[in-house]
């Protein structure tokens, strides 16, 4: 396989807080690559200079054997970039946005309208095309905000976490979406901090924190750093306290991690079944309802608990 | 250069779907130049504008020139226009304005026409007396601004003809003299003889000013106050809508399409060049909109088209450099509305676009200069007494120095700030 997206020490400082502290990873040709990682990891910093926006404080990438340090231009032309936030002209309808987006990307005349009219039907808004895109649901604004970043058929696509604030549905439809241009042949870069989308999309992961890529590979490989662990999930009530619970449960012998978020407390263990009944019985001393429970098989919010200490929405 | 095309024209797209901005731009100014119309009697009567101004002429100089001007006054073109009156005392006149009896008084000097042609004995002093001329007075009625700025207007005329006679006669002689075409000892001769030519000219001068106010068809131009006002608050809005323009850069900065622009295959230098021609297309849009509902509605001639179109053109381009000076200013799209709805009424103000510059303090009158408003102004209303584009030079090269000027400030101050990150 080639790589087509070639990263090395690439770093990124404001001031003297290093947002990106010197990643070096490939992405091949053909394959989704997803960078996961709790907010402020580093991830929006990074596609920001592998899109050319920010340069690097220092390192360099090639994305289709451009440097982005020498040559941004020809790297724009390459890649296409759906942005966290949407990026669209509200009082423009979905069609001039695609339009106007598409000039910008040297498309007109006959091949324009075409491949405006192939993106409307890809993100399924051609009955919408006309409406203006501040009508729009948040999850259609997504597809259009998608929609911009596919028009010039890009070699790779940089999607920086896509799925953040719309409902199940609309996000259903752009994994699917994720899925559908994996399988014409499209490079992916996608940014998370969902570890169910990068186990469900992902060829490979990179797991980043602090601004520093802590693990790389496939989920088999990252999970095979954990060891065969498993995860217990506790769902607790409101009102207890779920971190004096993790404090006491990492005493039980066998647990190896114990991690508090709103009201579920993760426990990492070789074997959930065998520390099940102390776990029941140490959140029965706290006076602590436990309203159901959950054993998942090793994952990446174990691979991340594991190497932060932290779960990965913290 | 197409992308900045494209650019501009999605600007100007969004321009004019934004209603808030659309009130701004077209239906403020066009209700205000209605308002004002109204309250100046401008729609009361069939009448198309001012008439029967009344102004008082003190001629001290009782010479050709002065005479010249006096006679202008009187004369049949400007009759229903002007109801003038004689004074031989300055001091007199100058009471009656303050009393509020006329609109302005013009004091011709005794001696303003031996200070401009020098008298017969003394005419190898041509250009030396020229030098140093004595000055007509415009003693204005600030109650009535209109009908003073009309005075103030016509003396102009007549004064910029007389000093354009006087530099061509002065230039010839001295191409003559060098070229050794005369001998130096018959360089009175020649004077002496292109005095009398000046003297015809300048004479004449109110058959240039007659052939000004006329239309093609040789009935007299009355002088519309609406020529005055439509101006004025079209003007004065256009400050609105240049600041906006420059607002939707910081804009597109915040709503991150700026970010990506800067990540497509299109320079910087492309994006800022096509915001700045959104910003002018836009201008230059409401301007014409503007013109062409009022010459439809009121029936206002703005004057030679060809002249509005083209100090339409230099007027947006001036001010769109203060929209991108405000812009570059300012932190925040809020910052740069309201710093460009402060500088719309300081500039309208000042400007001249409510109350003529001509009542206005020396200080005001001198800060008018870097606005945008006073040099169009000025434009429009020599085109509304009968100007042609050959006598705006003036205002319009003001105006272009004054856009390029703030251009350059603004690009140097824009590389200073990083627009990229949020």
């Amino acid at each position: 396989m080639n790589s087509i997206v070639q990263v090395q020490h690439l770093a990124k400082n404001y001031g003297g807080f290093q947002a990106v502290k010197g990643v070096t990873f490939n992405i091949e040709e053909g394959e989704i690559f997803s960078l996961l990682g709790p907010n402020g990891a580093g991830k929006t910093t990074t596609i920001s200079m592998l899109s050319t926006l920010y340069s690097p404080t220092s390192g360099d990438a090639t994305i289709g054997g451009h440097s982005i340090t020498t040559d941004p231009m020809a790297v724009r032309a390459v890649i296409g970039v759906v942005p966290q936030d949407l990026a669209l002209y509200e009082d423009l309808t979905a069609r001039e946005n695609l339009i106007f987006w598409g000039q910008m990307y040297n498309l007109n005349g006959k091949s324009l309208t075409m491949r405006v009219d192939e993106v409307l039907e890809q993100i399924g808004l051609t009955d919408k095309a006309r409406d203006r895109v501040k009508t729009y649901s948040g999850g259609m604004k997504r597809r259009v905000n998608i929609g911009v970043g596919l028009l010039h058929k890009p070699r790779v696509l940089f999607m920086d976490e896509p799925t953040v604030g719309i409902d199940p549905q609309s996000r259903r439809a752009i994994l699917d979406t994720v899925k559908d241009l994996n399988q014409q042949g499209m490079t992916l870069l996608y940014t998370t901090h969902y570890m169910e989308e990068a186990e469900e999309l992902s060829n490979r992961v990179g797991i980043i924190d602090h601004g520093e890529l802590i693990a790389i590979g496939t989920q088999k490989e990252l999970t095979q750093q954990v060891g065969q662990a498993e995860t217990l999930i506790l769902h607790v009530g409101e009102n207890d306290d779920s971190e004096a619970l993790a404090k006491a449960l990492k005493g039980i012998q066998g647990v190896q991690q114990a991690e508090a978020v709103d009201h579920e407390v993760s426990i990492v263990c070789a074997e959930a079944e065998d520390i099940l009944a102390a776990v029941v019985t140490k959140a029965n001393e706290r006076g602590i309802k436990i309203r159901s429970i959950d054993i998942r098989e090793p994952n990446l919010e174990a691979v991340f608990l594991h190497l932060t200490g932290r779960a990965l929405r913290d | 250069m197409l992308k900045t095309f494209l650019i501009g024209i999605k600007d100007l797209r969004l321009a004019f779907r934004d209603r808030a901005a659309l009130i701004l731009m077209l239906a403020a100014p066009f209700v205000l130049t209605l308002g004002l119309g109204l309250v100046t009697g401008r729609f009361s009567n069939n009448s198309s504008g001012l008439s029967d101004i009344p102004v008082i002429i003190v001629n001290l100089d009782n010479e050709q020139l002065g005479n010249a001007l006096a006679d202008l006054f009187h004369s049949a073109e400007l009759a229903d226009l002007m109801e003038p009156t004689a004074s031989s005392d300055p001091e007199a006149a100058r009471q009656l304005i303050d009393q509020d009896k006329a609109a302005a008084v013009v004091i011709i000097p005794e001696g303003f026409t031996r200070s401009i042609i020098p008298a017969a004995g003394d005419r190898a002093n041509l250009t030396t007396a020229a030098a140093d001329p004595v000055k007509i007075e415009v003693y204005a009625n600030p109650s009535r601004p209109t009908g003073a700025g009309i005075v103030k207007a016509i003396v102009d005329e007549f004064l910029s003809r007389v000093e354009e006679n006087l530099i061509s006669g002065s230039v010839s002689i001295t191409q003559l003299l060098m070229s050794g075409r005369i001998p130096p000892d018959q360089v009175p001769t020649v004077i002496a003889h292109m005095s009398e030519n000046l003297q015809t000219h300048t004479t004449d001068n109110a058959l240039a000013i007659q052939m000004n106010s006329s239309t093609a068809d040789g009935e007299a131009v009355k002088f519309d106050i609406l020529a005055y006002l439509a101006p004025g608050m079209a003007l004065m809005f256009l400050i609105y809508t240049v600041s906006y323009g420059g607002r939707s850069i910081l804009a597109e900065k915040t709503q991150g399409t700026l970010p990506r622009l800067l990540i497509s295959p299109t320079s910087p230098s492309q994006i800022l060049g096509g915001k700045v021609f959104g910003i002018f297309l836009t201008g230059a849009a409401q301007m014409l909109i503007l013109i062409g509902a009022s010459s439809l509605f009121f029936q206002l001639k703005w004057g030679d088209l060809f002249g509005v179109v083209v100090l339409v053109l230099a007027a947006v381009f001036g001010a769109t450099g203060w929209g991108m000076f405000i812009t570059a200013l300012a932190r925040t799209p809020a910052q740069v509305g309201s710093v460009g709805s402060a500088i719309m009424l300081i500039f309208g103000i000042m400007g001249g676009s409510f109350i003529s510059l001509d009542q206005m303090p020396a200080a005001v009158q001198a800060f008018s200069k870097i606005t945008p408003n006073s040099w169009a102004l000025d434009g429009f209303t020599t085109l509304a007494l009968g100007g042609t584009l050959a006598d705006l030079s003036t205002p319009i090269l003001a105006l272009l120095a004054m856009g390029m000027i703030l251009f350059l400030v603004s690009v140097f101050m824009f590389g200073k700030k990083n627009l990229v990150q949020k």
